[in-house]
């Protein structure tokens, strides 16, 4: 998902607390910033809060290539708006991840040394106007399946986050879809635009799931803390599920020869995507890598004059009001 | 390294009529930019009428663990909600 194969750590504490701690959880409780909480808990949840809040935040670059390409005033009104809220999204989750313990600027140096990683889909290009669309139908869509039952996970500014995030969120994937709709309705020239996007996206979409359930090492530990809602692979079936209708209704082709619906599981049987190439994008090896890290970098480089006199300047004032009084 | 940004956190009132409520929190180098940040970052669609923001240094919390301590002064004094005494319904209503 949006936080993609998170290491989750072993816990090296008191098996009393332990315990009193997992029956908190399984009660429904909250964890709040101040509880005790296990080690392994704590460290799990700020290399996915910090992951889902990185993906925003680099989210915003493949989307911010066409703000100004944008084929109207009013598409480019409203991508601009909904790059903003990505932003917000990203702020949102920063502080969610700060209560429990890491700083913002520990978590910054972290992504853009590195250290810390943000969903493979982000490092695929946008090429055309289409692939505005396309992002918002299918990379909005399923964060979407991923967000809204982690409204409900036991980490509580998380929870509260998540639950913000998800009121705006059905915004992007809509207007994604309506673009779909237009240009899949247009000229033949853009419905072939459409069509080359949704052949571009699609498995990468199925990708930010992450692996399937049977290579996923990580997920009984972080679902046993509900900190992961679903497993990987229910979410990716629940996604297709949705989104055949969706393309059916475009008219335009899902890219999967095998892609047949299973009334025995009433769902649809599909391909996987090709886990060499998500293994490897993750290595940093995608096609847009090292552009999106250098564009991050680059960013907080050539802000930091603007974060130093600010502070340099609330202290002037500071100094000044203590004086006059 | 340079000086992080303070913590603020971030109350709105969502309208007139109601009280301030903590919404999140943000970095903002003084009083004057948090406000301008919360409108950014909490008030995108219409959420709000009033923005409080305070430093997240200058807030005080109780502790968790003191939760028996802390409120068993409550706990102990049913007396106080109005189910606690039984008005024969011949006394009409009160």
């Amino acid at each position: 998902m949006y936080a993609q194969m998170v290491k989750s750590e072993a816990s090296q504490d008191d098996p009393e607390k332990l315990a009193g701690f997992q029956a908190r959880i399984d009660a429904g409780e909250k964890i709040e910033p101040k509880d005790w909480m296990p080690e392994g808990y704590r460290k799990t949840l700020i290399r996915q809060i910090g992951q889902h809040a990185h993906s925003e935040i680099v989210g915003q670059l493949p989307e911010g290539n066409w703000i100004t390409r944008a084929p109207t005033l009013e598409r480019k009104a409203i991508l601009l708006a909904k790059v903003q809220d990505e932003a917000g999204h990203g702020l949102y989750l920063y502080c969610a991840a700060e209560t429990l313990g890491v700083s913002r600027d520990e978590l910054t140096e972290m992504l853009l040394d590195g250290r810390m990683k943000y969903s493979s889909i982000f490092n695929y290009p946008t090429l055309t106007w289409a692939d505005m669309g396309a992002v918002g139908w299918l990379v909005d869509g399923a964060a979407i399946m991923n967000q809204v039952p982690l409204q409900r996970t036991s980490y509580g500014p998380y929870s509260r986050a998540m639950i913000r995030i998800c009121k705006e969120e059905s915004f992007h994937q809509r207007q994604g879809y309506h673009i779909m709709m237009k240009m899949a309705q247009g000229t033949p020239a853009q419905k072939k635009m459409a069509q080359d996007a949704l052949n571009r996206f699609w498995y990468p979409s199925l990708m930010m799931f992450g692996p399937s359930d049977k290579d996923s090492v990580h997920s009984a530990q972080s679902m046993k803390w509900k900190i992961k809602m679903n497993t990987n692979d229910e979410l990716r079936q629940k996604f297709v599920d949705q989104t055949v209708p969706q393309a059916e209704f475009l008219g335009l082709t899902v890219p999967d020869d095998t892609l047949r619906w299973n009334e025995e599981k009433s769902g649809y049987d599909f391909a996987e995507p090709d886990w060499s190439e998500f293994f490897d994008v993750i290595q940093g090896n995608g096609p847009c890598n090292t552009e999106r890290l250098a564009a991050r970098n680059k960013a907080w480089d050539d802000g930091a004059w603007v974060r130093e006199g600010l502070m340099a300047h609330a202290a002037k004032k500071r100094a000044a009001k203590l004086a006059a009084e | 390294m340079s000086q992080e940004w303070p913590l603020w956190e971030v109350f709105i009132r969502g309208q007139h009529g109601l009280n301030h409520r903590h919404v999140g929190s943000l970095h903002a180098p003084d009083a004057e930019m948090a406000i301008k940040n919360a409108r950014d970052v909490y008030t995108r669609r219409n959420e709000g009428v009033s923005i409080w923001v305070v430093e997240a240094q200058h807030i005080t919390a109780s502790s968790p663990s003191d939760k028996g301590p802390l409120y068993e002064p409550s706990e102990s004094k049913v007396y106080r909600h109005p189910t606690f005494f039984d008005i024969p319904d011949e006394a009409g209503h009160m």
